[in-house]
């Protein structure tokens, strides 16, 4: 705590405060203690504002699950199409086309584009609001006026952190097509004279898309956990941003708090993508 | 491979940085603060009339750095734990891989955020604790591929002929397990330099007055409006750098996986 740093608190109320805290126990104590809390679901209280851990993770989650649902809804709409568009002319000009702009997308940093995308659409336009979830004035809308009030503060996070996802579901959907095709069933498909969306859209996509099953159970954690880098530039009130800011202040309740929470649901997440791929898939047998 | 030109590119101005820079990267000059591109100053200057250009050049040397330091700490790591479990296998393969696991559970970006801000950002922490809390995925690539390795006939051979165990993984098995890991070992050091920059960013990077990209855009934000070239060179650099060695290994994945090549037979 910072408290030894300001002279006007006496000895004896830091040894209070500490006290109060359990600090003043040795650290094996503190762990089981905070173990033995844990096992109650009781994450204890914020160093900074006293509230309940758990009812300040409950506040910023729904923000989070908002933009990274979205996005995640998005990056699958678009790369999907474009993945099996590029395994369908692999290696033609389209295909590198794809390949370099979803490649664009990856590698450029969110931050910069987005402090580009907020001068210009925001700024020079002043077409959308550069930051947060709300206006000032959001209270006092009209229901209709303040969805579309959300939507405008969306449309910049949900479309930036989109781009930089196309890559991998995109790359992903491509070599899982280009696999799939040398298969002997689409062999038959195509000998059998079918059309040739058909056989890419109707047989291989729904053989070649049973991997992505995984992908979405592995974005679990990224989908609740946020991304604190992301949050903070739009000033988006997520869980991102609160494990940046319990983390600048130390606040350890929170801290502690994000990470077993974050590894509890990386731990479904897996295991949700194990069902989910087994249900979907009959030759696995869990 | 235009991913490849612009790696080299890249390596050799950071190389050269000191030959190639007109000016001192830490030289002020207060009166000639945050003046435009000009022939004197090809990328402007920033807001303590420090030359852009020279700052950018010393600057990719620290965004290389700590790509190249960072992925080299998670190879070393991620290839001697992979090689072990996947050699050996039993309980010393359990044990590393449940370690693996548990690593995994923990979300990276927010270990790496509590690590930083705990230690204290500077260069050293910073490309240490990336190659730290990145070795996970190269560990279960290594471990596979010797998986699928130890089982063939010349290494069977080899420990046949009494060839101690060390010299296996390390002449035998390694060599023909290094494909995917090149592969993994591109996109990491993409992966670590938007990293840097994107700490940078919340001030958790490399710390000023040393120039990296990340904190050379950071500071440039502040003049956003006034000064355009300071937010752009860095912006551009590190896009570019990120997408040559994602494009580098996107057509190593291409050259190496045999898997991919071919495909459907164009009618």
């Amino acid at each position: 705590m910072h408290m030894d740093m300001n002279p006007n608190v006496s000895p004896d109320s830091i040894a209070e405060m500490k006290k109060m805290y359990g600090l003043d126990k040795p650290i094996p104590v503190q762990y089981a203690d905070w173990v033995g809390r844990l096992m109650r679901f009781d994450f204890g209280r914020s160093f900074l504002d006293q509230r309940p851990v758990i009812a300040k993770i409950a506040d910023r989650l729904p923000a989070t699950l908002l933009l990274s649902g979205l996005s995640l809804f998005t990056i699958f709409i678009l790369a999907i199409p474009l993945g099996v568009y590029s395994a369908m002319h692999h290696n033609s000009k389209k295909d590198r086309f794809i390949t370099v702009f979803t490649f664009v997308g990856y590698s450029i940093p969110a931050f910069w584009l987005a402090l580009l995308c907020m001068l210009f659409f925001g700024v020079i336009l002043g077409w959308l609001p550069i930051s947060g979830m709300r206006s000032v004035n959001h209270d006092m809308l009209g229901a209709v006026d303040k969805f579309w009030d959300y939507c405008a503060h969306l449309i910049l996070p949900v479309f930036i952190s989109a781009f930089g996802g196309l890559a991998s579901i995109s790359r992903y959907t491509r070599s899982n097509m280009l696999e799939v095709v040398r298969q002997d069933y689409i062999r038959t498909a195509k000998a059998k004279g079918l059309p040739r969306h058909s056989v890419y859209y109707l047989h291989a996509l729904r053989n070649a898309l049973l991997p992505i099953i995984t992908i979405i159970g592995l974005a679990l954690p990224g989908l609740i956990g946020g991304s604190f880098i992301f949050e903070t530039i739009f000033s988006w009130p997520g869980m991102g941003r609160l494990a940046y800011e319990s983390a600048m202040n130390f606040d350890y309740p929170t801290i502690m708090g994000i990470a077993v929470i974050g590894a509890m649901l990386t731990l479904i997440g897996n295991i949700i993508a194990d069902i989910l791929y087994a249900a979907v898939d009959p030759r696995i047998r869990l | 491979m235009i991913g490849a030109g612009i790696v080299i590119v890249l390596i050799l101005l950071s190389l050269t940085a000191p030959v190639l820079s007109p000016y001192d990267p830490q030289a002020q000059d207060l009166s000639l603060r945050l003046q435009p591109p000009s022939a004197s100053h090809w990328l402007g200057t920033d807001e303590y009339g420090r030359d852009v250009l020279s700052r950018m050049l010393y600057g990719g040397r620290i965004s290389l750095s700590v790509g190249f330091v960072a992925v080299g700490i998670s190879l070393l790591i991620g290839i001697m734990l992979g090689a072990i479990a996947g050699y050996f296998g039993g309980w010393v393969d359990q044990l590393i891989m449940r370690t693996v696991d548990v690593v995994l559970c923990i979300p990276t970006l927010f270990l790496i955020l509590m690590l930083i801000v705990f230690l204290g950002p500077n260069l050293f922490n910073i490309m240490v604790i990336i190659g730290l809390t990145s070795w996970t995925e190269l560990s279960r690539l290594v471990r596979a591929e010797f998986l699928s390795l130890r089982q063939r006939d010349y290494i069977q051979a080899a420990r046949a002929l009494g060839v101690p165990d060390f010299i296996i993984i390390f002449k035998h098995i390694l060599p023909n397990a290094l494909a995917p890991v090149f592969i993994s070992a591109t996109f990491g050091i993409a992966g670590a330099i938007l990293l840097e920059s994107g700490l940078s960013f919340l001030g958790l990077g490399v710390q000023p007055p040393t120039p990296s990209w990340g904190n050379i855009l950071t500071t440039g934000k502040d003049y956003i409006t006034q000064a355009w070239w300071l937010t752009l060179s860095p912006g551009i650099s590190i896009f570019l750098t990120v997408l040559g060695y994602n494009l580098l290994g996107d057509g190593l994945r291409d050259v190496l996986d045999p898997r991919l090549s071919g495909g459907e037979e164009h009618a």
